[in-house]
């Protein structure tokens, strides 16, 4: 018979073994694509078009095609995100309506992403005719991070103590004023870690983009919005996936510069959340 | 400054009643009449009707939970806002129901400013907290919101303590200071009325007594009216008093006779069941 | 200011407003109006996701028939059969394998840095956790791909080794930060009192737990496990990398091991390869918006239970 003092010794320990089994892979994860992908990554492999069938040359037009997907889902995603949490926070009575806004928010939050894609390719690229372009991936990575947005921002709204919104409303402000000068300026850290979380996400999807911007191999820049372009996560899956002799250098060095790109997002959103957790004293 | 048209103290103690164009009864500067406030299908006031006198400060005493500060709110229609909240009867407003659906919410609350039980400045500087009002009414001019921040710190006595150091964050002021620092932001808009909800109830005796002194000087000018639960308090700043349980207006009346010859015997205990 | 006692009487109606107010005041609608359309416009792209996946889905069902469509056992497009059955095995035999493994560890992981962990220890291992479910999706099939993959096919002597277990490891680990966090929150909202009972009663830390804080926290830890499903099975890149892409269904109850040491093919992998080479119009086509039909109603179902569990255990949103 074991005391009850070594069962909780036994238990913590199993708990924290678990957690190590949680950390170690995380961390093998990212020493593998440090270490195989910083030989792989150079300056002209950065800046170059890919040449010889992506068998050469660099990644510069899927860097590009990301960051103009990134720029057009924010464009998309972050007024009508920030507008549907200010309804939910501030504008939405305890009615039904709400309940069932609230609920289609977290059911957008659930679906697949290759789900998403198939709804940008029926509606932007077939139904509006946008093709497969650049805006109709921004627009399906946009609906895609939505509820990240708004639950990010609807969060940092909802912190805003009451007591600035009274004292802004007992001097005559309308509600707006009110919102655009004292609500949103003290929400702004919240909204903008929500943002900044969700368009990373946004930079690392590939199956939504699959069907509605992605191009296989397209060594020039992209010119307008509704070209197609290249992006680094369908890049890798191709040369991972569906290339079978594409260089590791190629490979790696592919994943480094997205896994990079993504977790250079998640801290630029987790120094703005404490930098305005610092400065905020209320 | 401030045009002050003096004021007699015995004038304002004892008002005579106007009559207005529309020959309608004017007794005080508030006319409330038969008011009841409900949330939901629960009743925050009952038939409350109290006339509430010009450039004189009422307190309104009674325990907590009693409906003095929800009374407040239905005077700047504070209430609308939440949701479920409904209101009967009329508050005239120098004659004019501020219930009437022709009244801009947003135009009475400049006309009737508040001053809540916590200090509440924005984390903004302290210009910027009290240009926020006249801001917001179309105020542009940067000289002319200059001289309305001097004037409205110096009538809250505040200006000799931050003249130098307007620009810094008003959250750096200590609690007295950042209540006078609402009085202020309340007065930029000029307002004729000001409601106080408890506003000495998070703060220490020193900057409480600067706050009545404020108070006091600022009925010359102003109609106060202030809910408290420091009786004391009630008795040395206050003209009239109003005494409120349950949702209910049990007695009002000057706060001399309020205080040492209650008429009612619920106000006389609660009145000196405190002080012993 | 305001110094004298005016008597203007009608001076908080609208037509005293200057025109600066009365600009501000068409503001105010305007931006209600906006605010109302954007809180609407949830619902709106909810619904529109079902119409246009429906709109190139129900031809499947004539095309197809509904029957042959759900229950068929054979999807070889090229040969016109499109069952779905051996997609949705596939799916739900990678999701569960996966789900063995990620909700015990991330459970335990969850207690560990709620209860267990010390102070500086545990917001480090929620660094890591973050980072975890910041990797895309991509990146792990990568992995998967380039790491266990040789692995499994070394350690069970495969001819290949993008299997369903491949599949299931790699969706373990992705579903993992969803089930730790979620979990972590419920744990987090357990009041103190109920564990200083306890306490005081004379049980250890981990008795405790495992009898008042767990307990107590059952519901959300529930929601976190349905949750951290709903992102296995709707998991698309990783799982088209390293699962083999085979549709095959397991030959009876003594073939289950052969098969999950085999290749398969999940439904949203099926979607991701496929639709490239279809037709538009085609039955082919067609099918494939059916299987996003299906996995929306999933994801629906799986989202609202989720909801419903975290509701009625009061740490829903509202």
């Amino acid at each position: 018979m074991i005391s009850r003092n070594q069962t909780e010794k036994l238990a913590f320990a199993t708990v924290a073994l678990a957690s190590l089994v949680v950390v170690l892979p995380a961390l093998v994860i990212i020493g593998f694509l440090a270490a195989k992908g910083a030989f792989a990554i150079s300056w002209s492999f950065l800046t170059q078009m890919p040449k010889n069938g992506m068998r050469e040359g660099g990644i510069m037009p899927a860097i590009v095609g990301t960051l103009y997907l990134v720029a057009g889902t924010l464009v998309f995603a972050v007024p009508l995100g920030v507008f549907a949490a200010i309804y939910l926070a501030e504008y939405a009575p305890q009615s039904t309506l709400r309940r069932i806004v609230r609920l289609s928010i977290v059911n957008l939050a659930g679906v697949p992403s290759v789900v998403y894609g198939l709804f940008g390719y029926g509606l932007f690229v077939v139904t509006l005719h946008f093709g497969k372009s650049i805006l109709a991936g921004s627009l399906t990575l946009a609906f895609l991070i939505l509820p990240v947005v708004i639950a990010a921002s609807e969060e940092a709204v909802r912190s805003v103590p009451k007591s600035f919104r009274e004292g802004s409303l007992a001097l005559g402000a309308t509600r707006w004023q009110t919102i655009w000068r004292v609500v949103l300026p003290n929400a702004a850290g919240g909204i903008i870690t929500g943002v900044v979380i969700g368009v990373g996400r946004a930079a690392g999807e590939t199956a939504p983009i699959m069907f509605t911007a992605a191009a296989f191999f397209l060594p020039k820049l992209p010119s307008s919005p509704l070209s197609d372009c290249m992006a680094l996560p369908y890049h890798l899956y191709v040369v991972a996936s569906e290339m079978f002799d594409a260089p590791l250098s190629m490979q790696w060095g592919t994943a480094l510069t997205l896994l990079m790109l993504v977790t250079a997002m998640n801290l630029v959103a987790a120094l703005i959340r404490a930098r305005f957790r610092r400065a905020k004293c209320w | 400054m401030l045009v002050s048209v003096p004021v007699s103290i015995s004038e304002a103690q004892s008002p005579q009643p106007r009559w207005n164009a529309a020959s309608e009864c004017v007794c005080g500067k508030v006319e409330v009449e038969d008011l009841s406030l409900f949330y939901g299908t629960f009743q925050a006031l009952r038939n409350v009707s109290i006339s509430i006198p010009e450039c004189a400060v009422l307190a309104l005493i009674g325990p907590s939970g009693c409906g003095k500060s929800s009374f407040l709110r239905c005077i700047n229609r504070l209430n609308d806002l939440i949701p479920g909240a409904r209101t009967t009867g009329r508050v005239l407003l120098d004659g004019k129901n501020v219930y009437d659906p022709d009244v801009d919410a947003f135009l009475l609350r400049k006309r009737v400013g508040m001053v809540f039980q916590q200090p509440n400045p924005f984390p903004k500087s302290i210009f910027e907290n009290v240009a926020y009002g006249p801001r917001i009414h179309g105020v542009k001019n940067k000289s002319e919101l200059a001289d309305i921040v001097e004037r409205s710190l110096r009538r809250a006595a505040l200006w000799d303590e931050v003249k130098d150091d307007v620009y810094k964050p008003a959250l750096a002021l200590s609690g007295g200071q950042q209540q006078r620092l609402c009085i202020a932001r309340a007065l930029a808009v000029e307002p004729e009325i000001l409601l106080m909800d408890e506003p000495c109830s998070a703060l220490d005796p020193i900057s409480t007594g600067r706050i009545e002194e404020l108070i006091c000087s600022l009925k010359e000018d102003y109609t106060i009216v202030i809910v408290t639960h420091n009786m004391q308090q009630a008795s040395r700043i206050s003209d009239y008093t109003g005494f409120f349980l349950m949702g209910e207006l049990i007695e009002f009346g000057e706060s001399a006779q309020i205080f040492t010859r209650p008429k009612d015997k619920r106000t006389e205990d609660y009145v000196t069941g405190r002080f012993g | 200011m305001a110094s004298t006692p005016t008597t203007n009487t009608q001076g908080i109606v609208f037509k005293n407003l200057s025109r600066y107010e009365k600009r501000s005041r068409v503001k105010d609608i305007v931006a209600s109006i906006v605010v109302h359309t954007s809180g609407i416009a949830a619902i709106v792209v909810l619904f529109f996701i079902f119409v246009f996946l429906a709109k190139d889905a129900l031809p499947t069902f004539t095309k197809v028939g509904i029957l042959k469509f759900l229950i068929g056992t054979s999807w070889q497009p090229e040969f016109e059969k499109f069952g779905i059955l051996p997609l949705l095995v596939g799916s739900l035999f990678v999701t569960f394998g996966a789900l063995v493994v990620a909700v015990p560890i991330g459970i335990a992981c969850a207690v560990y840095i709620a209860e267990v962990s010390p102070p500086s220890f545990r917001s480090l291992l929620k660094v890591i956790v973050e980072l975890l479910a910041g990797i895309p999706s991509v990146v792990f099939g990568f992995i998967g791909l380039m790491i266990l993959a040789p692995l499994v096919q070394k350690v069970f002597e495969l001819p290949t080794g993008l299997t369903a277990l491949t599949g299931a490891v790699t969706l373990a680990f992705m579903s993992m930060p969803t089930i730790i966090s979620v979990s972590e929150d419920a744990i987090t909202a357990v009041p103190k009192s109920y564990s200083d009972g306890s306490l005081a009663l004379g049980a250890t830390k981990w008795e405790t737990i495992r009898h008042v804080v767990i307990p107590s926290a059952k519901s959300g830890i529930v929601a976190a496990c349905l949750l951290g499903m709903g992102r296995a099975i709707g998991e698309t890149m990783a799982v088209l990398m390293v699962t083999g892409n085979a549709s095959i269904l397991p030959k009876g109850l003594v073939g289950l091991p052969n098969f999950f040491l085999g290749p398969v093919r999940t439904m949203t992998a099926t979607i991701a390869s496929d639709m490239g080479e279809t037709v538009q119009g085609s039955t082919h086509y067609n099918a494939l918006f059916a299987i996003g039909l299906t996995l929306f109603a999933i994801s629906f179902a799986v989202n609202m239970a989720a909801d419903l569990i975290l509701r009625r255990g009061g740490l829903g949103k509202e």
